[in-house]
C-alpha cells in the first residue's frame, strides 16, 4: 500500500477504517487525510465500498474500526448532526415536501437561524451555485442539474468544515459535468473546504482533484498527486481506474510481442503518453486496427502480433486508415510496472 | 394517469378492467350500502326523523357524542405515539427475532375485549392502579390503554411497512446537514410518512369512535359512546327509531372523519424507490430495550397476565398445570365441538375473510389508486366506512336486507367471514394503497416502454411492490376474523360451526375454575394461532420476491 | 322448461297436502304420547313413503347461551324424521330484537330463550303464532305467563345474589336479604351488573323492584352509598370483581344454579361449593319457546316445541344451561339436587309490567347509581 499523509494532523483523517455488512467486509482498513481547500477525489469502480466510506466519514455507517478526526477532535464517536460534515448524494435527495428555499434553509434552520438570516443566505448558497432567484421553485420541477446544484447549495449552506460528494455530477450529461465540474473545483477551492469527492470517472478526478486515491477492494490501493498517479498506478487496478487503457501480459520470460517489456510474468502498463507512431521502419513494426476520438484528440489503435495499443497522436498525423502500416516507437520510459 | 391512454384492448382484457372496477364496489354495494340504507330507512321511517332533530338538544347526547369524540383522538394520538418508536424499530433496524415481534404485536387484535378486560383488571390490581390516586380501574385511562394495546399493531405495521420502503438517505442527508435525529425524524421522515400515518390514524380513529365493548368493560358503567347508545337504544330497549338517529350521526362523523384522513393520505406522497437495500443497521441495545420495554408494558402485561391464569390453577395457592391446554383436545361438556374444532372453524373463517378481503381490497386498491378520480375517491371512502359503522346497524341491517333470492344470505354461514372482510378491506386498502401511490411513475413508464400494457405494468411493477403490503392487509384481516370483530355477533350462527372467540365466551359464561382456566388456555392458543399465522403470510411475501427484483 | 307453470304447482300442492298428512300423523302422535318416545316406523307410511319427500328440516333460534348435549336435538330427528337447524343470534336482547326486525319473515320456525323480563315486547311484535303445546300439563301454572300460548314456558332459573362462604364467619354471617345489602357492615362488597347491558343486571333491579315497590330508588340509592360496585356484564362482576375470579368483592349477582358450577367445574375438585346462595333475592327468570308467525313449517315446529318439554330435553336443561326444567317430572341431576337453593317465593314481576316501565326504571337507575 501506499503511503499516506497522517502524519499532517490538520483537516479530516480516516484511519485503519474498517467497516462489514453482515460479517462482509467492506472497507478493510483505509488510511486518509484531506486538508482544508485541498480536494481528493475517490476513483474506484462499482462496489468498490466508495460510498460506503463517504457514508462511515459521515458518520452514517458502523465502524468495526477506526477512527475519524477532524484536527485534533475525534469524531468517531459523534453523531452525524454534530460533525460538521457535508455530504451530496448522487441522486440528490432533495426533500420532495419543501421547495428549493426549504431544502437549501434546512440546515440553517436545524440550526436555529433566525428566519431573515436564513432567507440571506439561501440566498447567498443559491448565488454560489448559480440559482439565484430559485428560492420558490418546487423540487419536483427543477431539472437534473438543477437539482443537484440545489443538493450542493444546501450543503455548502450548512458551511460544513468538510464536504463529502458521491458521484454528485453521476447522473448528468457529459457536457452539463464537464462545466459542473469545473464550476465545483473552482467553488470548493474557494471556499477552502476540505473536501472528498467520489467519482468513477478518471476525467472528472483529474479535472478536480488536488490529490488521487484509487480505491480498490475496500482498500487503497494508491493515493498521490495526480501527475505522479496517473504516471505511476502501481497496479492494474489503479491503472484502469485511471484510464489507461495499454496494460500488456508479459509471459514468464517477461516478454509479449512488443519484446522484452519485464524481468518476468506480470503485467505492465504503456504510458501513452510515451508512445509515439512513426513510419513503417521506425520501432516496432505495427498495423492500425481503427482510429477514433477521445476528448476531441485523435487516438489510433495498432495492432502488434496479438498485443493492440492505443497511441494519442497529433492532428497532423496524415490520414491513417485500418490496414496501413506504421512503427510503434515506445520510449524507455513508457514501461510501468504493475502490481496485480 | 397511465390509465388514460387509448388502448387496443381485447375482450377479455376490457372485461378483466371493468371486473377490477365492478367487483370492490359491487362487495361494497351488496354487503353494505344495500344493508345500510336497508336499515337506516327503516329505522327513520316511524320516528328517527324527528329522534335525529332532538338529538343535538340534549345535554346527555352532546356529552356522549363529546366524549366519543375525544377519546376517539385522544386513543389514536397516544397510540401513534407509543407505537412510531417501534415502527422505526421494525422498518429500519436489524435484530433477531424482529419477524417474530412483528407477528407477536399482532396478537391483541384477536383478543375478546371482556378477555383483555380482565387482564388488563388484573394488571392494574398488581401494580395498585386499582386505587388510590393514581386509580386506572374504571377510568377513561383505562379505555385509552386499551385502545392502545388494541391498536399499536396498526401503526407498526402500516406505518413501519411504509417506512421500510422509504428512502433512508433522506433522513441521512438531514442528518449530514446537522440536524439531531429528532429534527431529522421530524422535519423529513415524518412527513414521508404522513400517508402512512394518517392511514394507520384513520383507522385507529374508527376503532376507537365505534369502540363498544372497552368501553363497557373497563370505562365502568357510566361510560358510554355512540356505539354503545346504538345498542342501548336498539337491543336493550327496543327502540329502533332512537338507535338509527344516533347510528347515522355516527355515520356522519365517521364519514366526515375518512373523507379529511383521505385527503391527508392523498396529499403530495413521497416517491419511493426500490431503496438499493443495503444491510440495515443493527439495532443498538438502547433502542431495542426502550421499544421493547414499552412495548412489554402495554401489550406484554396483559397478555402475561393471560399466559399465567392459563397455566394455574386458580384458587388459594393454585401451583402451575398444564391440564388447562390437554383439555383443549378434549370435548369440553360445554361446547358442541372441541375447542380445536372452534379453532379450526377460526381458520377456516379467517382464511375465506383474507382471501375476500385481499382480492376486494387489492382491486379496490387499484381502482383508488389509478381510477378515474371521482370512482377512485369515491371508492376509497366507501370502502373505509365498514370500519366505522355501528355493529348494529350493519348486522341488522344485513338480517334485513340479505333476505330474498339471489341475496338469501342471512342465514348463510358465509355470511360471517363477509362481515369479517368488510372489516378486514380497509386493512389492506390502508396498507397497499400508500405503497402504489409511491412507486416511481417512471418504473411504469419504463415497463410501458418496454412494451408492457397497462394490466402488465400493474401485474408486473405494481403487484410486486404492492405485495408486501397485500400481505400485511392480509394478515390483519385474519386477526380481524380470527377475533371475530364487528357485527358478526348479530348474524344468526350455527353453533357447531363455533369459532373460537365464541368458544371463548361460553366458557366464561359459566362459573368455574376450570372452565376459567381453558378460557385463558384457548385465549393463548388464539394469540399463538394468531402469531404463527402472520408469520406464515408474511413469510410467504418473503419468499415471493419483492422490492429491489426491478 | 315446462310449457306451463300449472303442473309444477299442482304438483307443489300435492306435496304439501302429503307434507300436512304426514305432520298430521306425527302431531297425533306427539300429542298422544310423549314426544320423544315416537313410534315411527317407516311401515306405518308405507303407502305414502316413496311419494313424499321428507319434511325439510325445522330451524330453531335461540340465544347464544343454549346449549343441549350431543345426540339431544338428533333424539328429535329420530323420532320424527325432521332435522333441526340450530341457529344463534347474539345474547336475548339481540335475538329478539332481529326477530322484531325481521318479524313476518323469521329466520326460522321456533325461538328458544324470550325470558319475562323480553317477553311483552316479543309479544307486542306479534312475534309468534298461537300454539298449545300438549305437554303444558306438566309445566306448574305460575309458569304459563302467556295466558293466550303465543309462547311456551321451557325453564326458569332464578338470579340471586351469591356470595363467597370463606369471606364470612360467626363474627359477620353472610348476608340473608336484601335488606343487609345496605346494612354497612357490608360496605364494599357487592358487585352488581348494569341492568341496561346485563340480563341479570335487569332481574336484579326488577327483584329490588318488586320488594320496595316505589320505594326501590332509595334502596339504591343507599346501595349506592354502600359502595356497590357496577359492571357491564355478568363476566366482569363474576371474573373481574368478586372473589371467585379473582377480584375482591365477597357478594355478586350471579345465578341460583351457580354453586353446582362451581362443584362441577372446580379445578382441584371440591366437595362443597365455596359459594352460596342469598334466596331472599333471588328474582325468577322464565324462559319460553315459541313458533315464530310467517313459518312454513308450523306443524313441525309444534313438533319441535312439543320436544323442548319432553323429558329427554328438559332433563338435558339443567347441566347445559344451569337453569331448571319447566316440566314438573323431569328429574334434577344430583348436583343440583345437592347444591342448589331454589327460593320458596322468588321475586317476580308480570311482564306487562316490567315493558311498560323497563326504560323509564333503567333511566332512574342509572342517574340514582352511575351519576
Amino acid at each position: 500500500m501506499t503511503a499516506s499523509a497522517v502524519d499532517d494532523r490538520r483537516g479530516l483523517r480516516v484511519e485503519d477504517l474498517r467497516v462489514a455488512f453482515e460479517g462482509k467486509a467492506v472497507l478493510k482498513g483505509i488510511d486518509l487525510a484531506v486538508e482544508p481547500g485541498e480536494v481528493l477525489v475517490l476513483l474506484g469502480p462499482s462496489g468498490c465500498g466508495k460510498s460506503t466510506l463517504l457514508r462511515a466519514v459521515a458518520g452514517l455507517e458502523q465502524l468495526t474500526t477506526g477512527r475519524v478526526w477532524w484536527d485534533d477532535d475525534d469524531l468517531t464517536d459523534l453523531p452525524t448532526h454534530l460533525r460538521q460534515v457535508g455530504l451530496v448524494f448522487q441522486d440528490h435527495v432533495l426533500f420532495g415536501h419543501r421547495d428549493v428555499a426549504g431544502n437549501v434553509g434546512f440546515a440553517l434552520r436545524v440550526a436555529g437561524a433566525s428566519a431573515p438570516s436564513v432567507t440571506h443566505r439561501v440566498a447567498e448558497a443559491l448565488e454560489m451555485v448559480g440559482l439565484a432567484g430559485f428560492e420558490g421553485r418546487r423540487v419536483d420541477t427543477l431539472s437534473g442539474g438543477e437539482s443537484q446544484r440545489v443538493a450542493l447549495a444546501r450543503s455548502l449552506a450548512a458551511a460544513p468544515r468538510a464536504i463529502l460528494l458521491d458521484e454528485p455530477l453521476g447522473s448528468l450529461d457529459r457536457v452539463l459535468r464537464e462545466r459542473l465540474t469545473d464550476e465545483l473545483g473552482a467553488l470548493l477551492r474557494r471556499l477552502d473546504l476540505a473536501a472528498v469527492h467520489v467519482t468513477h470517472d478518471h476525467d472528472e478526478a483529474f479535472a478536480l482533484a488536488d490529490r488521487i486515491a484509487v480505491l480498490g477492494d475496500g482498500r487503497i490501493d494508491r493515493i498521490g498527486v495526480p501527475d505522479e498517479v496517473w504516471a505511476d498506478p502501481g497496479s492494474v487496478h489503479a491503472a484502469r481506474c485511471l484510464g489507461h487503457e495499454n496494460l500488456l501480459a508479459l509471459d514468464v520470460r517477461g516478454c509479449c510481442a512488443l519484446g522484452q517489456l519485464g524481468a518476468g510474468s506480470g503485467t505492465v502498463l504503456l504510458r501513452a503518453d510515451r508512445l509515439f507512431l512513426g513510419g513503417a521502419t521506425e520501432g516496432t513494426a505495427a498495423v492500425v486496427v481503427s482510429t477514433t476520438r477521445r476528448s476531441g484528440r485523435p487516438v489510433v489503435t495498432v495492432a502488434v502480433g496479438d498485443v493492440e495499443v492505443r497511441v494519442p497522436v497529433e492532428e497532423a498525423m496524415p490520414g491513417l486508415v485500418m490496414g496501413d502500416e506504421v512503427g510503434l516507437v515506445v520510449a524507455e520510459d513508457a514501461v510501468i510496472p504493475l502490481t496485480d | 394517469m397511465d390509465t388514460d391512454r387509448p388502448a387496443v384492448t381485447s375482450l377479455p382484457r376490457r372485461l378483466a378492467a371493468v371486473g377490477v372496477v365492478v367487483v370492490p364496489a359491487g362487495f361494497l354495494a351488496v354487503f353494505f350500502v344495500y344493508p345500510v340504507v336497508t336499515i337506516i330507512v327503516e329505522g327513520l321511517g316511524s320516528d328517527g326523523l324527528r329522534r335525529l332533530g332532538e338529538l343535538p338538544g340534549r345535554a346527555s347526547f352532546r356529552s356522549v357524542a363529546w366524549f366519543t369524540l375525544w377519546q376517539a383522538v385522544v386513543s389514536t394520538v397516544l397510540t401513534i405515539l407509543v407505537a412510531l418508536p417501534g415502527a422505526h424499530l421494525l422498518a429500519r433496524r436489524r435484530f433477531r427475532g424482529k419477524a417474530l415481534l412483528r407477528a407477536a404485536t399482532t396478537v391483541p387484535f384477536v383478543l375478546p375485549t371482556v378477555v383483555v378486560g380482565g387482564a388488563f383488571l388484573a394488571v392494574f390490581e398488581r401494580l395498585g392502579l386499582d386505587d388510590g390516586p393514581m386509580r386506572l380501574t374504571r377510568t377513561v385511562g383505562a379505555i385509552l390503554l386499551a385502545h392502545v394495546f388494541f391498536n399499536v399493531a396498526v401503526v407498526l405495521r402500516t406505518v413501519g411497512t411504509f417506512w421500510g420502503d422509504l428512502d433512508p438517505r433522506s433522513g441521512e442527508q438531514a442528518r449530514v446537514l446537522g440536524a439531531t435525529p429528532w429534527q431529522a425524524f421530524r422535519w423529513v421522515t415524518l412527513p414521508a410518512l404522513r400517508p402512512a400515518v394518517a392511514a394507520a390514524a384513520s383507522i385507529i380513529f374508527l376503532f376507537c369512535f365505534t369502540s363498544f365493548g372497552v368501553v363497557l368493560v373497563l370505562g365502568g358503567p357510566a361510560r358510554a359512546t355512540l356505539e354503545t347508545e346504538v345498542w342501548r337504544h336498539a337491543v336493550s330497549r327496543g327502540d329502533l327509531a332512537s338507535a338509527t338517529a344516533v347510528a347515522l350521526v355516527q355515520l356522519a362523523a365517521v364519514v366526515a372523519t375518512v373523507v379529511a384522513t383521505n385527503r391527508l393520505q392523498r396529499r403530495r406522497t413521497v416517491t419511493q424507490r426500490p431503496v438499493r437495500r443495503t444491510s440495515l443497521p443493527r439495532a443498538g441495545i438502547g433502542l431495542l430495550a426502550g421499544n421493547l420495554c414499552l412495548l412489554a408494558v402495554v401489550l406484554g402485561l396483559p397478555v402475561f397476565v393471560l399466559l399465567e391464569r392459563s397455566l394455574r390453577r386458580s384458587g388459594a395457592g393454585g401451583g402451575w398445570t398444564v391440564d388447562h391446554y390437554a383439555a383443549l383436545a378434549d370435548r369440553v361438556s360445554l361446547l358442541p365441538t372441541s375447542a380445536l374444532g372452534a379453532l379450526g372453524n377460526s381458520l377456516l373463517f379467517a382464511a375465506v375473510a383474507a382471501g375476500l378481503a385481499t382480492i376486494v381490497g387489492g382491486l379496490a386498491s387499484l381502482v383508488v389508486v389509478h381510477g378515474r378520480r371521482c370512482f377512485a375517491r369515491t371508492l376509497d371512502l366507501g370502502m373505509m366506512l365498514p370500519l366505522g359503522a355501528s355493529a348494529v346497524t350493519l348486522g341488522f341491517g344485513m338480517l334485513l336486507a340479505l333476505d330474498e333470492p339471489p341475496l338469501d344470505l342471512r342465514s348463510s354461514r358465509w355470511l360471517v367471514p363477509v362481515a369479517h372482510a368488510l372489516v378486514g378491506i380497509p386493512f389492506v386498502m390502508r396498507t397497499v394503497v400508500p405503497t402504489l401511490r409511491s412507486v416511481d411513475q417512471r418504473l411504469r413508464e419504463a415497463a410501458a416502454t418496454l412494451g408492457a400494457s397497462p394490466a402488465r405494468v400493474r401485474r408486473e411493477v405494481d403487484g410486486p411492490l404492492a405485495m408486501r403490503a397485500l400481505a400485511v392487509g392480509a394478515a390483519f384481516s385474519v386477526a380481524v376474523s380470527l377475533g371475530e370483530f364487528g357485527a358478526t355477533s348479530f348474524l344468526p350462527r350455527n353453533p357447531d360451526r363455533l369459532t373460537a372467540p365464541l368458544a371463548l365466551f361460553r366458557l366464561l359464561g359459566v362459573p368455574g375454575d376450570a372452565l376459567r382456566g381453558q378460557a385463558m388456555a384457548l385465549a393463548v392458543v388464539l394469540m399463538a394461532l394468531t402469531a404463527v399465522a402472520v408469520l406464515v403470510i408474511e413469510g410467504g411475501r418473503n419468499r415471493g420476491g419483492v422490492k429491489g427484483d426491478w | 322448461m315446462p310449457a306451463k307453470g300449472d303442473p309444477i304447482l299442482c304438483r307443489r300442492n300435492a306435496n304439501t297436502l302429503a307434507t300436512l298428512i304426514v305432520g298430521f300423523l306425527l302431531a297425533g302422535c306427539a300429542g298422544a304420547n310423549d314426544a320423544t318416545s315416537v313410534p315411527l316406523s317407516s311401515g306405518g307410511l308405507g303407502a305414502t313413503e316413496e311419494s313424499v319427500p321428507p319434511i325439510g328440516p325445522v330451524t330453531l333460534i335461540t340465544h347464544d347461551s343454549f346449549w343441549v348435549s350431543e345426540g339431544t336435538l338428533a333424539a328429535f330427528t329420530e323420532a320424527t324424521g325432521i332435522e333441526v337447524v340450530h341457529q344463534t343470534a347474539g345474547d336475548t336482547g339481540q335475538m329478539v330484537a332481529s326477530a322484531i326486525l325481521t318479524a313476518g319473515d323469521p329466520l326460522g320456525d321456533v325461538m328458544f330463550g324470550v325470558d319475562n323480563t323480553f317477553l311483552q315486547r316479543a309479544l307486542d311484535a306479534e312475534l309468534f303464532e298461537v300454539y298449545k303445546s300438549p305437554s303444558l300439563n306438566g309445566v306448574p301454572e305460575e309458569l304459563q305467563l302467556d295466558p293466550q300460548y303465543r309462547v311456551t314456558p321451557v325453564d326458569f332459573g332464578d338470579v340471586c345474589v351469591n356470595y363467597w362462604i370463606e369471606s364470612f364467619d360467626d363474627e359477620l354471617p353472610a348476608p340473608t336479604t336484601l335488606d343487609d345489602l345496605v346494612d354497612p357492615a357490608y360496605i364494599g362488597m357487592l358487585a352488581v351488573q348494569n341492568p341496561e347491558t346485563s340480563s341479570p343486571g335487569l332481574a336484579f333491579l326488577l327483584a329490588t323492584i318488586a320488594e320496595y315497590g316505589d320505594s326501590w330508588e332509595n334502596y339504591w340509592a343507599e346501595l349506592r352509598a354502600n359502595d356497590v360496585v357496577v359492571t357491564a356484564g355478568w363476566e366482569d362482576a363474576y371474573y373481574g370483581e368478586f372473589v371467585a375470579g379473582g377480584g375482591t368483592r365477597p357478594i355478586v349477582v350471579s345465578y341460583a344454579s351457580s354453586p353446582p358450577a362451581e362443584v362441577l367445574y372446580a379445578d382441584p375438585p371440591v366437595e362443597e361449593p365455596p359459594t352460596g346462595v342469598v334466596t331472599d333475592t333471588c328474582f325468577r327468570q322464565v324462559e319460553f319457546a315459541g313458533i315464530l308467525a310467517g313459518t312454513k313449517k308450523r306443524l313441525a315446529a309444534e313438533l319441535l316445541v312439543d320436544f323442548l318439554l319432553s323429558k329427554t330435553f328438559q332433563e338435558d336443561i339443567p347441566l347445559n344451561m344451569f337453569v331448571f326444567p319447566a316440566l314438573a317430572s323431569a328429574n334434577l341431576p344430583q348436583t343440583f339436587v345437592d347444591f342448589v337453593e331454589l327460593a320458596d317465593d322468588p321475586h317476580v314481576l308480570d311482564p306487562a309490567i316490567i315493558e311498560a316501565n323497563r326504560n323509564a326504571w333503567t333511566d332512574r337507575w342509572t342517574q340514582i347509581v352511575l351519576r
